[in-house]
Formats: structure tokens, C-alpha cells, sequence
């Protein structure tokens, strides 16, 4: 009794922990500690769970728990210790695809106990097909932002197909749950030692398993690189609402609490995310962008574009008063963000002021420039967000816009046909010059052509943004 | 029809904790900046790496004769600490650079 107590009373600070520190990562001051203190939360949680559970427990099965927990977490600190700033993204998407596997885990293990009990068999599906797309969404999530897969794999009419599929996976589900409820009863009987599941009824659950498996596959795979953060964010909060459905099922109210809350802070954060890219949610998962859509087409391209070399570019910013710069996802591949700090501290050196503009979705996260640029020592207040720099173009002498593409277009706001049509972005041509640092010619993600290069103002610069900013470097080095 | 209505009174409490932990989750986030996003989403990440604790319950309550069980649920330990554990640490990790530098 006193030990049941006392672990409702841990699992009660626990929630109450995460809540606080979910709280404090709010604001850039507390947040580490925001963090440290749901982990503690969370460390508490899992002992107390061990060692304040009443009744036998045989000696193999602590023994293989701790063996378990001891693993993980060498494996766990291990990768994320080493793991570069730029790759981060995927990584959350791996962790992300753990944690739903481990919920449905759960439920393929929980099913054959809860034989007619409706409430637990609703949470066991449910969570069992969640915790299953998040974890196979989550994979392909990551094998596309590490490059492995890179191109949207689109089945001819791939929407139809995964409608179905859904449609599916849902009435499946629906059906094992009635199946194995108190009221349908196919799936189990009554026998001597209570309710028990039907001979082959366990067949069910891992076809459903496998059927969830193959969704969250088709679900994410047509779905572009550029738009991953935010189906990150999506199956975040699935695998949020999976571990909710878990403290469903456990009546465990710190499962509920940190699911729902996952779950619901998940879910605004990815409309946040949507909003920032003026695209709702339905447009991101049934796609519209890129590919064989009509994005392509766009307006017809006039006038042509100057190309300009690092000894001018070097002139120009040396002598001007203030220079912005709009890194994009570019600068996240070519590992440039230290070369740019070296950059703005030479520019700052010689009396120039500098910022960077930092679009809401620019590279593979939102925020994900900032934590980029912060691990290159770039001070916090030099970041701008959008709304704040916009203003500040007009007084702007240089804008160094550096493997960024949509996030500068113009064409967000004066073509009605583009597809980015009414995304807000960085209005880079109030700005007195513009040079573009970019691979090639090639169109950003959502392969429109950008009439910004063509503006008189602007000029290209050409090559992999490390070697052509270390080249720029250089040379504003040699002018002394 | 009927299962629905005992289905909603026997869990009346589950279902008022529900809603009001989604009004929680959606204040705890609103307002935050852009720039900590990532950071937040990678805690939020961490934080429901709280379903290890059910894989803990799957494990003392498993019947150690059936190997099966005792894998899959070992697993769903294993799996539930990396999401826990490399969670916390690459939120850190995040974290750590927005203290530089004030």
C-alpha cells in the first residue's frame, strides 16, 4: 500500500516536471534546465516504476530490464553525444521512431491479456497502430534527411492508394476491437480461468501490425526533404498520443501526461510550422510541391543574371555600413556555418554592422539555423527573425544570401499562379545589393525558378558556400 | 450503443484528464519563438519517451516462460530508454549553444 503511494506521488512530481520543464523551453534562458528537469522527472519515473512495484518478480526479468535500460542508454548517450549539429534532425526522427515502436510493442504484447475489455483492447489497437506508423514514418523520415532517399518515391496516384490504405488500416482496426470487445466476442471466450483470446487470435494483431507498418511507410515516402520537419513534428505527436493510449491502458497517469501533452503541443507546433511555410497540413501530406505537379511551370523568365567574383563581393561588403545575412539549409550541407561567423567577425572588425535573418522555416527544422549558428559561436542577438528584419532591408547596404532559394522569392508575393504564392519571406530586394551564394542554377525545393536572381540588383556567386565564403574570407582579408 | 455509454461513464475521470492535458500542452507552447522550435520539439520527443514505463509494466508482469514475450518486451525497454535517454542528451545538447555568449 505505502509503496503503491508513494509511486502515485512520484508519477504525480513526474508530470508535474514535464509540464514545468516543457514550460521552460520556451524561452532560450531557462530552457536547459527546462529539460534537466523533465529528465529528472522522467529518471524518477523509471526507477520508481522498478523498484516500488508490489509483488513477485522473478530475478531473470530485473536482470534483463536493467540489462535493457544499461544498453539503451550507452547506445542512446553514445549516438547523441556524437552526432554533428547539422544531422540533429534526423536524429529526433530516429529517437522519435524508438519510442513508437516501443509503444506498439507494447500493445502486441498486451493484447492476448486484455481479451474483452473493451476500453483496453480501444487503447491496445490504438496504440499498437500509432506507435507502428510513427516508427516506420519515422525511419523513412530519416533515411530521407540523411540523403539516403532523396527523391520523393510518388506511386501513380499514390493519394488514392494511401486513402484506401487508411481507410483500411482503420476499419481493420475497428473490426479487432469489436472483435475482441465484451460485445463481439469472435475473437475470444470464456474459459475456466476467465476470458481468454481465441485460438490464431493473436494473427490478427500482428497483421495489423504489419498493415500499420506498411502505412506509415506509403504516408511518408511521396512527402519531400524540404517539408520533413514538419511530418517530424506530425509523428512526434503520434507517437505522443501512442504512449497516451499506453497510460490508457495502464490507468498510469504520468504516461497520460507526458502522451497528451507531447501530443497536443506536437500537434500546434506542427500547425505552427505549416503557417510559417503559408501551406495548411492537408497540402504538406497530400503534396503539392515539386515533382510532377504544375509547379514548374511558373511565369516565364526575362532578363538575365550577372555573375560576380569573391574580389568584388569582398569590396563591396568591406565598404558598406551593413550587411545581413539569410543563411538557408545550403549553408547547413556545405558545414559553412563557421566560415560565416569568421565572416561577420571580420566585417564587424572593420566597423561593419552585421545580422542574420533567419526565416521561420529555414533549414530542415524550424530553429534549426539557430542552433546551427549558435554551435559556431554566433552571439543569440545577432539572429533576427523575420518580422523584425524585414523593416531593416530598406537601410541594408549588402544581403548575403547563402544556399537559401524559396525563403528570398519574390514571387511569394507578387505571383498568384506560384505555388508559394502568400508565404511570407525575407524581402531581401529592399536591400541596396543582393549577392546570392548558390550551387547552381538549379531551382530550391519547390522547384520554382526564382526571379530574384534576375533583379538588376542581385548578383550570383557561384560554388559550394564553405570554399566560395572561405575564398570571400580571404580576400576581404587581403584588403586590409 | 450501450457499450459506448458505460465505455463514457467508467472513464468520465480519464476522459476530463484528457482534455484538460491538451488545453496544458497547447498553453506550454503557445508564444514560444521560432528560433527554439527544434530544441522543443526534441524535448517534447524525450518527454514521450515516457511509454518506457508501460514496457517496464509488460516486463514485471510477463510470464517468464514464454521467450517470446520476454524479447519482445526486453526490446520495448531497450527501444523506449534510446528514445529517453538520446532524447534528453541531443535536447541538451541543442540547448547548451543558446547559453553562449550570455
Amino acid at each position: 500500500m505505502e509503496k503503491f503511494a508513494l509511486l502515485e506521488i512520484i508519477y504525480l512530481i513526474g508530470s508535474v516536471t514535464f509540464i514545468i520543464g516543457l514550460k521552460m523551453m520556451g524561452n532560450a534562458r531557462s530552457a536547459r534546465n527546462g529539460n534537466l528537469i523533465a529528465a529528472a522527472g522522467m529518471i524518477a519515473a523509471i526507477f520508481g516504476t522498478i523498484f516500488l512495484h508490489e509483488g513477485e518478480v522473478q530475478p531473470v526479468v530485473y536482470a534483463l530490464i536493467f540489462g535493457a535500460i544499461g544498453l539503451g542508454t550507452v547506445v542512446g548517450w553514445m549516438t547523441a553525444k556524437r552526432v554533428q549539429m547539422t544531422k540533429m534532425p534526423e536524429l529526433v526522427s530516429m529517437f522519435n521512431g524508438m519510442g513508437g515502436a516501443c509503444a506498439a510493442l507494447i500493445g502486441l504484447m498486451e493484447f492476448e491479456h486484455n481479451a474483452g475489455s473493451t476500453g483496453a483492447m480501444i487503447a491496445i489497437v490504438a496504440g499498437t497502430v500509432i506507435g507502428s506508423i510513427s516508427f516506420s514514418g519515422s525511419i523513412i523520415a530519416f533515411l530521407k534527411l540523411n540523403g539516403t532517399m532523396n527523391k520523393p518515391i510518388r506511386l501513380p496516384s499514390y493519394n488514392i492508394i494511401n486513402t484506401i490504405m487508411m481507410a483500411g488500416v482503420l476499419i481493420f482496426s475497428g473490426w479487432v476491437v469489436y472483435a475482441a470487445s465484451a460485445n463481439g466476442g469472435s475473437l475470444w471466450m470464456q474459459s475456466a480461468a476467465g476470458p481468454e483470446l481465441a485460438h490464431g487470435a493473436m494473427l490478427f494483431i500482428y497483421i495489423l501490425f504489419a498493415v500499420a507498418i506498411i502505412y506509415g511507410i506509403l504516408f511518408t515516402v511521396p512527402i519531400g526533404g524540404a517539408d520533413m520537419p514538419v511530418v517530424i513534428s506530425l509523428l512526434n505527436s503520434f507517437t505522443g498520443l501512442a504512449a497516451a493510449f499506453g497510460g490508457f491502458l495502464y490507468d498510469n497517469k504520468i504516461m497520460l501526461t507526458g502522451g497528451i501533452l507531447v501530443g497536443s503541443a506536437g500537434t500546434l507546433l506542427t500547425l505552427v510550422m505549416c503557417k510559417a511555410m503559408n501551406r495548411p497540413l492537408s497540402n504538406v501530406i497530400f503534396g503539392a510541391f515539386g515533382g510532377s505537379s504544375s509547379a514548374a511551370s511558373g511565369t516565364e523568365v526575362k532578363g538575365s543574371i550577372k555573375d560576380s567574383s569573391a574580389t568584388d563581393i569582398a569590396i563591396l561588403m568591406n565598404y558598406s555600413k551593413k550587411v545581413v545575412i539569410v543563411p538557408g539549409y545550403g549553408l547547413a550541407v556545405a558545414q559553412a556555418q563557421h566560415v560565416i561567423h569568421e565572416l561577420e567577425q571580420l566585417l564587424e572588425d572593420r566597423g561593419v554592422e552585421v545580422k542574420y535573418a533567419i526565416h521561420p522555416v529555414a533549414g530542415r527544422m524550424p530553429g534549426h539555423m539557430n542552433v546551427l549558428l549558435a554551435e559556431s559561436n554566433v552571439a543569440y542577438e545577432k539572429l533576427v527573425e523575420m518580422e523584425d528584419i524585414n523593416p531593416e532591408f530598406d537601410q541594408t547596404d549588402v544581403v548575403l544570401v547563402v544556399g537559401a532559394n524559396d525563403v528570398v522569392n519574390p514571387a511569394a508575393k507578387t505571383d498568384p499562379s506560384s505555388p508559394i504564392y502568400g508565404m511570407p519571406i525575407l524581402e531581401v530586394d529592399r536591400a541596396k545589393n543582393i549577392i546570392v551564394n548558390k550551387r547552381s542554377m538549379s531551382a530550391g525545393y519547390a522547384g520554382i525558378d526564382n526571379l530574384l536572381f534576375y533583379d538588376t540588383k542581385c548578383s550570383m556567386f557561384f560554388g559550394d558556400a564553405k570554399k566560395a565564403l572561405t575564398e570571400l574570407v580571404n580576400e576581404i582579408k587581403n584588403l586590409s | 450503443m450501450e457499450e459506448i455509454w458505460k465505455f463514457v461513464i467508467e472513464n468520465k475521470e480519464i476522459l476530463y484528464f484528457v482534455i484538460l492535458a491538451v488545453f496544458v500542452g497547447v498553453e506550454v507552447i503557445g508564444g514560444v519563438p521560432t528560433v527554439l522550435h527544434t530544441p522543443l520539439m526534441s524535448g517534447a520527443n524525450a518527454i514521450h519517451g515516457v511509454v518506457i514505463v508501460g514496457a517496464i509494466f509488460v516486463m514485471l508482469h510477463v510470464d517468464t516462460s514464454n521467450v517470446l514475450a520476454l524479447i519482445l518486451g526486453t526490446l520495448a525497454v531497450f527501444l523506449g530508454t534510446l528514445n529517453v535517454v538520446g532524447g534528453f542528451v541531443v535536447t541538451d545538447r541543442m540547448l547548451e549553444m543558446f547559453k553562449k555568449k550570455k
